[in-house]
């Protein structure tokens, strides 16, 4: 239990590094999901049912979903796969 | 005196605020100097005198013209290489230190708190004492959380669900397009979205359809269940909200807006939120009004772990879960196509 503890916690630390890091901003949205999940998963260790319910429902679902749909609207995920989407459409 | 202030008019006070006042003070100075040496230069001196000074005035000004927008470009050249490099650079150096400072003042912070589950912590006082002892028997929820949140603190989740709704308000004013009623210029913003949309959202995808049929229903139970349970296990009004919202949210994806029209629109947003607000507002107004004044109340706690027991804590469950369900879908499709 402890390792797993260890393991999650350390997750949680790559993930949050790795966040800012990622230069393609739709991976990093990735990303900061796995993390909200992990999290949920801490949070059910510490005996907080409720907050992990929370976390899962809120942060993994509602807010990366929020983020994926501004990232539509400010058309930053179609220039990034401007290219591959161009090369879809022209076969 | 005129000498003072002549001498207050050249020190370096004025000069300041005159440079403040316009950024090309100097140059201007030149100018009006110029031109009262040209007009005392036509009381004494002759006309071909005059014209000289008038043309080296006039070189001298197009010099410094010639200077200035070297010097423009050297700057913009600069800003443009190594000035960029330069910036950079020092953003992500302030960047990390910022990072490390308030790492470190965290971690500082963080080892003055006292150890994890001691007896003698600051905790552990009688308000907690008495919820976690009589938090049943004097709220009727198994649930100690739901009995905190909805009873006890009522009042704080109340102001949750408000700000939930002022949220979607400020959404609401930023990324709705006038529609057709309003009248005025609708139709080229509005098209562009529904291209925009037609062009990046799927579009009867048999993976996500079939999916979404056997999923949707068992994620709205699951948030059903999660809202109604709220005061019996973990769970309540704000996570089966957000659950029942990206259940509405995958059913959109999968079948588009003409399904979730007949049935979730802009009035039904307005009717559910002011309904739901309104009613955890008004009952609780009234359980608090009673409760201070040590009033006999209708609401009673009932049985423990019944599912409608615990006074008004599963009607809240609902409220919130309502506001926090409807929410989450007004955002996306605001965030999606700028109507709901």
């Amino acid at each position: 239990m402890q390792i797993l503890h260890i393991m999650l916690l350390a997750f949680v630390l790559i993930c949050a590094v790795s966040v800012s890091a990622t230069k393609d901003l739709l991976i990093s949205l990735v990303i900061f999901m796995s993390q909200s999940l992990a999290m949920s998963v801490i949070w059910i260790m510490l005996q907080s049912p409720d907050l992990a319910i929370t976390e899962a429902a809120v942060g993994a679902g509602i807010t990366s979903l929020l983020l994926f749909v501004t990232l539509k609207k400010i058309h930053a995920i179609d220039v990034q796969k401007g290219g591959r989407g161009h090369g879809e459409d022209q076969k | 005196m005129a000498k003072i202030r002549s001498d207050y008019e050249q020190s370096w006070w004025p000069r300041f605020l005159r440079w403040l006042d316009r950024g090309a003070a100097p140059l201007d100075e030149e100018l009006q100097q110029g031109l009262e040496e040209t007009r005392e230069g036509h009381l004494t001196l002759s006309q071909e005198d005059a014209a000289r000074e008038e043309q080296q005035r006039e070189a001298r000004i197009r010099s410094d013209l010639a200077r200035e927008e070297h010097m423009y470009s050297r700057l913009q050249e600069w800003r443009s290489s190594r000035g960029k490099k330069l910036i950079n650079r020092l953003y992500s150096a302030l960047a990390i230190v910022v990072c490390l400072g308030i790492i470190w003042l965290l971690l500082e912070t963080a080892s003055y708190l006292p150890p994890f589950g001691y007896p003698d912590n600051p905790a552990n006082n009688e308000v907690s004492r008495r919820y976690i002892e009589q938090g049943m028997q004097e709220t009727g929820a198994v649930n100690i959380v739901a009995g905190m949140i909805l009873d006890y603190r009522a009042f704080d989740t109340l102001g949750e669900s408000n700000v939930l709704f002022i949220a979607a308000c400020a959404v609401l004013i930023l990324l709705r397009l006038p529609s057709a009623s309003d009248g005025g210029v609708h139709s080229t913003a509005r098209l562009e979205a529904e291209a925009d949309d037609r062009m990046y959202e799927p579009k009867n995808d048999m993976i996500l359809q079939h999916a979404a049929t056997l999923l949707v229903p068992l994620i709205l139970l699951f948030g059903v269940y999660v809202i109604m349970n709220g005061h019996i296990s973990p769970g309540g009004g704000f996570s089966g909200g957000a659950i029942m919202g990206a259940g509405l949210i995958l059913y959109l994806n999968a079948f588009g807006f003409q399904k979730t029209e007949r049935f979730f629109t802009y009035g039904t947003f307005r009717v559910v939120s002011l309904c739901a607000l309104s009613f955890y507002a008004l009952s609780k107004a009234y359980s608090f009004f009673t409760g201070a004044n040590h009033l006999p109340s209708v609401i009673t706690p009932g049985t423990p772990g019944m599912l409608f027991s615990a006074g008004l804590i599963p009607y809240l469950n609902i409220a919130v879960g309502l506001v926090v369900c409807c929410t989450m879908y007004a955002f996306y499709t605001l965030f999606r196509k700028g109507d709901l």
